[in-house]
């Protein structure tokens, strides 16, 4: 009796509702935090040098197999869903362990990922002299090393191998650099030039002129160009011989020997040799590949160098726009325009369309900016290139277009926000002193509502760094040959398309082939595009502060 | 002198408050104009989305070009084709006498006559199908001979010059039609490659098929040709036409009472009789009989002037019977003319009265009707782009008209209603926008899709409302404001976390995770709300010293241990549970036992994604509106006796519930519209079923999916700009409700 009293007052007193609303906001932390968490571990644990271990299984038929490579991940299932795959589990199991391992030599054995069993394995261990071998085609390769060779004759073997091989890999790092000057940089720019020397040539033909002193002239430059190219595909071709002397010979677990090119190999490690120390160095070199190479093996290795370089350009573009349009639109709507129903409505307008859907933005962008503006701005100012498209395809231009239009609203209301709250004593002060209308504006307003401003562009940044959907219509692809900037002019090449980190996580994530050796990677971007925001939103936040510290003395 | 200076001085000063003015002036009118500009430009983005959806709801229309007297005038003409461009006519007579001309005045090109060469009188002519463009010419010694119109298009000087001829692909010598009695009356004939099948029926009512093969011999000289003859079983009822289709596997034989059998010709040498149906009722007359593009459908025109379409649709034992479709009455005079597109499921039809009718099957449409004659037309043709039409009146004269009908397939109906899609049981709602076949019918429903995109938001509703809500009620009004001060921030990190990293992680990792731990979750969403009671319960029991110090708005962190373990107990507990329950694995159970499917990334992981990604929208906007509720009326309920709890159901909630309500609008308008996420955690397939463990296609998803494979223009480029003009109308609608909601209370607010 007592105690469902005591029950009942419990009840009514509404502390268990009180309990279960303070809930939900715990488990609203827990999930933001678990969900940065799992992030940042996943992502920062992938450049890791972890051990390789060797296991021993027994198959079906009482024989064993080895493995070499890394464990990857491990989980528990039910033993009737093991058996369900046609594994043996013992009778008297319900769950079995099972671990994911990473074995590479995709060009050996096919997979590069495996599933084993805990039941299954005999034995487990951690040889020291095993090695993984980063390369530039087939993933990783796992074993043992045997020898070096150059051009074909052993140089090398048993416990001077390491070094060898070592010693090749730095020439090749080296050679690769250097070829890697000449095709981007130099051949590159010769073939830019060409293209140049190409589109003049048609415009000339389309302007009617068939001949003359500016034909010869063009004629006479290809001609240069030419002998330049032949010049540096010589000096390549020596220098992609002199890549392919140095070979290694490395033996499988399995026993068998396989002949690797040095040239594919872009490092060598035996991590169970290697000292805390080492593996520190590793990690950061790992790290610093990451964020300032290329990406290899279709964006499944490598870096994402491209990817942050079109994500910080497009936004930086996007800036370009929305600032000085959405200040404008925001100081007509809230100082000049006459503010009745009209004005309301279009407020209310103007503030909905911050919520609608991203994608309806790029839908737009494609067919406004791109296929509309695009194309009459082809037939106008590049003729020459057609049928090929200069601006009336997707591209980084139409990308900020399309997100300064999406991020516009933001940036008015905000804007407007800090001039509504600009004290009317502060205007009827300027003008009373005899500023006009204009001046005021510029002098007092504009200069007070300066943080609210830079709150509308970071809210504005931090949503166009995130967006995806509308890129993939107006300008994002999964590999760009080149960066939207470069050394050729006009510097910026604003027509290029681009590569970005959020639709990198889609694409390798969801659309490449190997999406488990993908994934390690797909976590890192995550981590990057994550910390990137959150920076930018940290430094907006700051310089806000800042300007808003700043104005208050000034009141003073 | 200074008197000057003090002129200079007010002259300049004079100049220069000019200038100012100027100034001021130029200053407000840029702001108008960029302001203006900026905002017509944010509207604009609504007009050019129905800019380019309007054209799919048009109509067709079609403009005189230029009429001119037809070749061969006086003779009855059996046969009239355009060419691809619509430059070159191509007319055969009843005679067998054909002529090519210039469809723009007539010149007649070249001509010439089929002939046996035995002086024999041509007796029956029969098309093939359009795009094989082969005619079948049969003459009274039972022989016929096929022909086809070719066009060999060459650029000199960069211009198109179309030369036509006339072939014969299977070979100048007429083939033998087999013995029968009678006199040939009707003819019907298909060729294609090196196949050709004709079916004849004589005055005696005698069907005979004849099969034509060619076969290329090993030495190069002229191809083989080979025939069978096969006589189809006696027919009851007056043949009144005769139809095969391009594939030469199905015969339809009617009469003019509308009786039609249906033959399985596959094998030529046994035509079988599948089955027999009546297609008119009353006392019409059967006028026409012809395929639609694609050799599915059959058109029936009647002297009533319906045209019915009717197609093999299989029953409940596994038998196929064609069905009536649809049907459409254009005219009120007979149907004289039925002509089929080239490509697309449309088709021209003429009347006994001189009207034609442009049609779409799929649409249900009839897009444009005009007249064009005061009496029965003799012939119509129309060219393969459907961009003209060739129409011959009985006094002998041909119009040519250009057709403006860009979209057919769309109308109202085949974008939202069920659809009777051609081998479909039934009507249906289908979204399957291409295929690799050239006639294939589009089907463009956006049913399911924005079925799919409210199935998303209804669980990602049902995920994030209590967990935001509840969550801001107690943020705003329970916890201590140091606490606030963090979990504000957190939610604004939460707020500004990408939708790709949630839809990666939903797609990659959640849906792994929820199909392994399927019990667990489930479990966990009871679970762990009760675990929050039952810490209430706990603390209650303690000591007063010790509880009073978890209360005091420090209760959500005291439950940050208790939702982890929670979390921790669920997942340990998940394994056993479906091995001692659900024999291991529980998707593999429910679909034995239930029949329910089991899609890994399912409408469950969605809903959590997305309701992750709402629940920042809706917890900052219902904390706004809950802690904006002016503190007298707090206060008041509370020394009137109230506990806090009931201030807050009797007080807080009540002011605050628009508020709230507009949060959830707003929230509702974000989940209608994600994309990433939709896209990255679900399997993407348009189908319509409620279960949560299915996956389905939301409009967001299927815009970015396909928009940048579609055809600039096209009707699958329109309709996907109507997919992104409904999503724009749906958020826009929603947003504008709760935005008016939310200004009517901070009205009220400031009225309290």
């Amino acid at each position: 009796m007592k105690s469902i009293e005591s029950i009942n007052k419990w009840v009514g007193s509404g502390s268990p509702w009180v309990w279960l609303s303070a809930g939900m906001v715990s488990l609203n932390l827990v999930m933001v935090f678990g969900l940065l968490f799992l992030i940042s571990v996943r992502g920062l644990g992938h450049f890791w040098p972890a051990a390789i271990e060797s296991v021993e299984l027994r198959e079906k038929d009482g024989s064993t197999t080895s493995l070499l490579g890394n464990f990857v991940e491990d989980e528990i299932v039910s033993a009737a869903r093991v058996r369900g795959t046609g594994s043996t589990v013992p009778e008297d199991m319900e769950f079995v362990r099972r671990y994911l391992i990473k074995v590479g030599n995709r060009d050996v054995s096919g997979a590069d990922f495996v599933w084993v069993n805990e039941t299954d394995i005999t034995s487990r261990e951690i040889p020291l002299d095993s090695f993984m071998a980063e390369r530039d085609e087939w993933g990783n390769f796992y074993g043992n090393l045997i020898s070096v060779k150059l051009d074909g004759e052993i140089i090398a073997s048993g416990a001077t191998a390491w070094g060898a091989m070592q010693d090749g890999i730095a020439r090749k790092t080296q050679i690769r650099r250097q070829i890697k000057g000449i095709e981007k940089d130099q051949i590159g720019k010769i073939n830019y030039a060409m293209e140049r020397l190409r589109l003049r040539t048609k415009r000339l033909e389309l302007d009617g002129v068939e001949a003359g002193a500016r034909i010869d002239k063009i004629a006479a430059e290809r001609l240069s160009l030419e002998k330049r190219y032949e010049a540096l595909n010589g000096s390549l071709s020596e220098l992609y011989k002199e890549l392919g002397r140095y070979s290694i010979t490395a033996a499988t677990v399995a026993g068998q020997q396989v002949e690797l090119p040095v040239s594919k190999i872009v490092r060598a490690i035996h991590p169970n040799q290697m000292s805390m120390f080492e593996k520190i160095r590793y990690y950061f070199a790992k790290m610093w590949e990451f964020v300032s190479e290329d990406p290899r093996e279709a964006n499944t290795e490598g870096g994402v160098f491209p990817a942050i370089f079109g994500t910080v350009l497009l936004v930086m573009l996007m800036s370009v726009f929305v600032t000085p349009f959405g200040v404008i639109a925001a100081v007509y709507l809230r100082e000049y325009a006459h503010q009745g129903l009209l004005t309301r409505t279009i407020r209310i307008a103007v503030n909905n369309l911050a919520g609608v859907p991203s994608i309806v933005y790029g839908v737009f962008g494609l067919g406004f900016f791109v296929y509309f503006l695009g194309g009459n701005i082809d037939q106008l100012f590049f003729p020459e290139s057609l049928p090929a498209p200069t601006f009336g395809t997707p591209g980084i231009l139409w990308s900020a277009l399309t997100l300064a239009i999406l991020t516009v609203p933001v940036v008015i209301v905000s804007t407007e926000e800090g001039l509504t709250r600009i004290p009317r004593a502060i205007r009827e002060g300027s003008l009373a002193l005899g500023a006009t209308k204009a001046e005021t504006l510029w002098r007092t307003v504009l200069p007070m509502a300066t943080p609210a401003m830079m709150t509308g562009l970071i809210l504005s940044i931090a949503r166009a760094a995130g967006e995806v959907a509308p890129l993939m219509m107006v300008g994002v692809v999964k590999l760009a040959p080149s960066l939207p900037m470069d050394g050729n002019f006009p510097f910026l090449h604003v027509d290029r398309k681009f590569m970005h980190l959020g639709f990198h996580i889609y694409d390798v994530g969801f659309q490449s082939p190997n999406v488990e050796a993908a994934r390690p990677l797909v976590y890192a971007t995550a981590f990057l595009l994550v910390v990137l925001i959150v920076a930018l939103n940290i430094a907006a936040i700051r310089i806000r502060n800042r300007l808003r510290e700043s104005y208050k003395a000034g009141d003073g | 002198m200074e008197s000057d200076t003090t002129q200079t001085k007010l002259e300049l000063e004079k100049s220069h408050r000019r200038w100012r003015m100027i100034k001021d002036r130029i200053f407000g009118w840029a702001m108008a104009v960029g302001g203006i500009s900026v905002i017509i430009t944010i509207v604009m983005i609504f007009f050019y989305l129905f800019y380019v959806v309007l054209p799919i709801f048009g109509s067709a229309s079609t403009t005189p070009l230029v009429r001119y007297e037809a070749p061969f005038k006086g003779a009855t003409i059996a046969h009239l084709a355009l060419d691809e461009y619509a430059e070159i006519g191509f007319v055969i007579t009843a005679d067998g006498e054909y002529a090519f001309f210039a469809a723009n005045d007539g010149t007649t090109i070249n001509q010439g006559k089929v002939s046996n060469g035995t002086g024999r009188s041509v007796v029956a002519i029969a098309a093939g199908d359009p795009v094989q463009r082969s005619v079948t010419i049969a003459f009274d010694d039972r022989t016929a001979i096929v022909v086809r119109p070719d066009y060999a298009i060459s650029y000199p000087n960069d211009k198109r010059h179309i030369t036509p001829t006339l072939e014969y692909p299977f070979g100048k010598t007429p083939v033998d039609l087999g013995e029968a009695s009678g006199k040939i009356l009707l003819l019907a004939a298909q060729s294609q490659d090196d196949e050709a099948t004709i079916v004849s029926v004589t005055d005696a009512n005698v069907v005979s098929l004849t099969h034509v093969t060619l076969t290329e011999s090993f030495l190069g000289d002229e191809p083989a040709v080979t025939t069978t003859h096969t006589a189809l079983p006696n027919i009851e009822y007056d043949i009144s036409d005769l139809l095969i289709d391009v594939e030469q596997r199905e015969l339809y034989v009617a009469s003019a009472q509308g009786q039609i059998s249906y033959f399985n010709i596959s094998d030529k040498q046994h035509p079988r009789l599948t089955y027999l149906v009546n297609v008119l009722s009353n006392d019409h007359r059967l006028t026409s009989l012809k395929y639609l593009s694609g050799g599915i459908s059959i058109l029936v025109g009647d002297s009533s002037g319906a045209i019915s379409q009717w197609f093999p649709v299989r029953d409940d034992n596994n038998n196929y019977t064609i069905q009536k479709v649809r049907s459409f009455t254009p005219f009120t005079a007979g149907v004289s003319i039925v002509v089929p597109e080239y490509f697309r499921k449309g088709f021209v039809a003429a009347d006994e009265a001189g009207n034609f009718a442009l049609m779409h099957t799929t649409a249900g449409r009839i897009l444009a009707t005009d007249r064009i004659a005061t009496n029965s037309l003799q012939a119509l043709a129309i060219s393969p782009r459907a961009d003209a039409l060739l129409f011959l009146t009985d006094s002998g004269e041909l119009e040519k008209r250009s057709v403006h009908n860009e979209h057919p397939e769309i109308s109202w109906n085949s974008i939202w209603g069920k659809v009777w899609y051609e081998s479909r049981a039934e009507p249906e709602y289908i979204w399957q926008s291409s295929s690799a076949s050239g006639d294939f019918e589009p089907k463009f429903s956006l049913t399911p899709l924005t079925f799919g995109t409210l199935k998303a938001a209804l669980y990602a509703m049902l995920f994030a409302i209590p967990l935001a809500i509840l969550g801001a009620i107690y943020t705003a009004y329970f916890m201590t404001p140091k606490m606030r001060n963090f979990v504000k921030p957190s939610v604004e990190v939460m707020a500004a976390l990408p939708t790709v990293i949630l839809g990666f992680l939903a797609g990659l990792w959640l849906a792994p995770f929820v199909e392994q731990y399927l019990v667990g979750v489930i479990l966990a969403f009871v679970f762990i709300p009760l675990s929050f009671v039952v810490t209430s319960f706990l603390v209650d029991k303690l000591p007063a010293g010790v509880s009073s110090y978890f209360r005091n708005g420090w209760e959500a962190a005291a439950l940050l241990p208790v939702v982890c373990f929670g979390i921790w107990l669920c997942v340990t507990l998940s394994l056993p549970i479906e091995t001692a329950f659900f024999d291991g694995s529980l998707p593999a159970w429910l679909s034995e036992n239930f029949g329910i499917s089991y899609d890994q990334r399912n409408s469950l992981v969605v809903g959590i994604a997305i309701g992750f990604a709402v629940i920042p929208t809706i917890f900052s906007i219902s904390e706004d509106a809950v802690f904006g509720v002016p503190g007298h009326l707090t206060t008041g309920s509370l020394a009137l006796g109230a506990t806090s709890w009931q201030t807050m159901i009797g007080v807080v909630i009540l002011t605050a519930s628009p508020g709230i309500f507009s949060a959830v609008m707003i929230g509702l308008g974000r989940a209608v519209g994600e994309t990433m996420i939709v896209l990255m955690a679900t399997g993407n397939t348009p189908i319509m079923d409620i279960n949560i463990f299915e996956g389905f296609r939301a409009l967001s998803a299927n815009i970015a999916v396909e928009m940048p494979e579609s055809e600039v223009n096209s009707t699958h480029f329109r309709v996907l700009f109507l997919a992104a003009l409904v999503l724009f109308m749906v958020t826009f609608a929603v947003n504008t409700v709760a935005e008016i909601v939310r200004q009517r209370l901070r009205v009220k607010y400031s009225n309290l």
